[in-house]
């Protein structure tokens, strides 16, 4: 990656066209035994929006939850149960289904490691894919998104922050954090 | 003063008493058993946050029910449990408590959760394990029982969730009971405006009043319009002495009826820590009535067990 760039004039995109951007190839991909999984907290956000659009387009409803996978984290041992933890929402039997897993920005994959391990203690669905609005890059294991709106790569030392307003928009900055994040840190950081 | 539950970041290092935890700690404990309550409903009842870990039940009184329920949570965490019955054991032969955690330490464990007859007996072990073990009170003597505390604290903010609004009313061997102090402790911090003991004055403490309570003699008083009514089990096996005349006539003016019950709000909960005397403190018509919440607080104390248990065994976020 380029040390060399200036971060603060990279020209952020809208992730409202992002969204759907990922709206574009997760509807071809809706079969009856379909599953919208979104991840705390900006996939939960996502998830909810293209739910409600994909019901609408398609005429029927779609099977969604939610997940946090706090008690699946390899961080735990170093960090502790995270405090802001959210309960674990699967209202429908995971057995055979098509899950599609909804997540903000991808980096590490450990989180969704961590999804994917909590979301087997559920049942055995039949196939999982994720889909992520941005792949800011530096997976460290053998996970990558299926379905993402942009490839924008990051340094180690910035983040990309989601953030939804009242009436439901999203926004999109960069935060800088004084030290380079370690590695292995908290992917939705 | 330094408070031996928490450590220098304010972090809970171990769960011995309710009293002295900040209200950011018991809030935090209660909003992390709300992660644990699925758990139990899913195909695989386990998530693996202690994995590889050694959590030791070192019981010095016998209580099969709360060893249970720690074990359950232990397991369900992917902990490997270790029960010892240590009044049936070592003990016996002559050896000290210490001696007793320190073979334990020996062997690895990393949690205990300990119950003895004599109050402070986890505060003693606390001050005696290296930083990296965390004990948990299981119970000791008259003085605490935190889990329990949480437990009905946790059972009560999931049917009135505005615990701010709320009447309360503690019944029964207040004098005996661990839980009663725990639990007061829990609802104060909590900020429950009015909490009520009704009890006998020979099984009240001397200074029940300094614990922020309203004190009443009479059932028919004391369960007016309250919202919740936490019965305490009679605990025969702590009293010397004739405390009481009998337990029909306990009953006769201290049990949990039908007919007092009706003078609380018609929404009010009944709550029972188990196990119960039935006939004694509370009717069976009350226990296993509509109003009555005694198994929901079971299943509730094994995620409330779990949460604790979670946030003593991870790292410590810098």
């Amino acid at each position: 990656m380029d040390v060399h760039s200036t971060p603060p004039l990279m020209t952020l995109p809208d992730p409202e066209q992002l969204l759907e951007h990922l709206y574009a190839q997760i509807k071809p991909r809706i079969q009856a035994e379909t599953a919208l999984v979104g991840i705390y907290t900006g996939g939960v956000w996502l998830m909810e929006r293209l739910l409600k659009r994909l019901q609408t387009e398609l005429g029927h409803d779609i099977l969604f939850g939610k997940l946090d996978a706090a008690m699946y984290r390899d961080d735990y041992a170093q960090r502790g149960l995270k405090t802001s933890a959210h309960p674990a929402y699967i209202p429908f039997d995971i057995n055979g289904k098509h899950i599609i897993l909804i997540d903000d920005i991808f980096y590490t994959g450990r989180t969704t490691r961590a999804v994917m391990n909590e979301l087997f203690d559920y049942g055995r669905p039949a196939s999982v894919q994720l889909a992520a609005l941005i792949n800011r890059g530096g997976a460290q294991l053998p996970i990558r998104p299926d379905m993402v709106g942009a490839d924008l790569p990051l340094q180690a030392h910035q983040s990309f922050d989601l953030a939804m307003n009242t009436l439901g928009r999203l926004s999109l900055s960069i935060s800088e954090s004084a030290s380079p994040a370690k590695p292995g840190a908290d992917d939705h950081a | 003063m330094h408070n031996p539950q928490l450590n220098a970041q304010g972090q809970l290092q171990h769960l011995l008493s309710i009293e002295g935890l900040p209200k950011r700690i018991l809030t935090d404990i209660l909003d992390t058993a709300e992660n644990f309550v699925g758990v139990a409903e899913r195909e695989v009842k386990k998530v693996p946050l202690l994995r590889g870990k050694t959590v030791c039940n070192i019981f010095f009184e016998n209580s099969t029910r709360t060893r249970t329920t720690f074990e359950i949570a232990a397991k369900r965490l992917s902990a490997d449990v270790l029960n010892l019955n240590v009044s049936t054991s070592s003990q016996s032969k002559g050896e000290t408590i210490l001696d007793t955690v320190n073979n334990l330490i020996a062997m690895h464990a990393d949690m205990f959760v300990v119950r003895h007859q004599q109050s402070g007996a986890a505060h003693f072990i606390a001050q005696h394990v290296p930083p990296h073990i965390s004990v948990i009170n299981a119970g000791d003597g008259r003085h605490a029982h935190p889990t329990q505390g949480l437990l009905d604290v946790f059972t009560i903010r999931k049917y009135k969730p505005e615990m701010h609004n709320l009447r309360v009313a503690i019944v029964g061997d207040v004098l005996h009971s661990r839980v009663a102090r725990s639990e007061i402790h829990a609802l104060t911090t909590l900020g429950v405006p009015e909490i009520r003991v009704i009890a006998p004055r020979t099984l009240l403490p001397t200074d029940v009043e300094k614990l922020g309570v309203q004190v009443f003699h009479n059932m028919e008083e004391g369960l007016k319009d309250v919202d919740v009514v936490m019965m305490l089990r009679l605990q025969n096996e702590r009293m010397s002495g004739a405390l009481l005349p009998s337990s029909q006539e306990f009953f006769q003016t201290f049990g949990l009826t039908p007919e007092r019950l009706a003078l609380a709000r018609p929404d009010a909960i009944v709550m029972h820590p188990g196990p119960m005397n039935r006939g004694v403190e509370i009717d069976s018509a009350v226990a296993d009535g509509k109003q009555s919440v005694i198994l929901p607080q079971v299943t509730y104390g094994i995620a409330v067990r779990m949460a604790v248990m979670a946030i003593l065994g991870g790292g410590n976020a810098a």
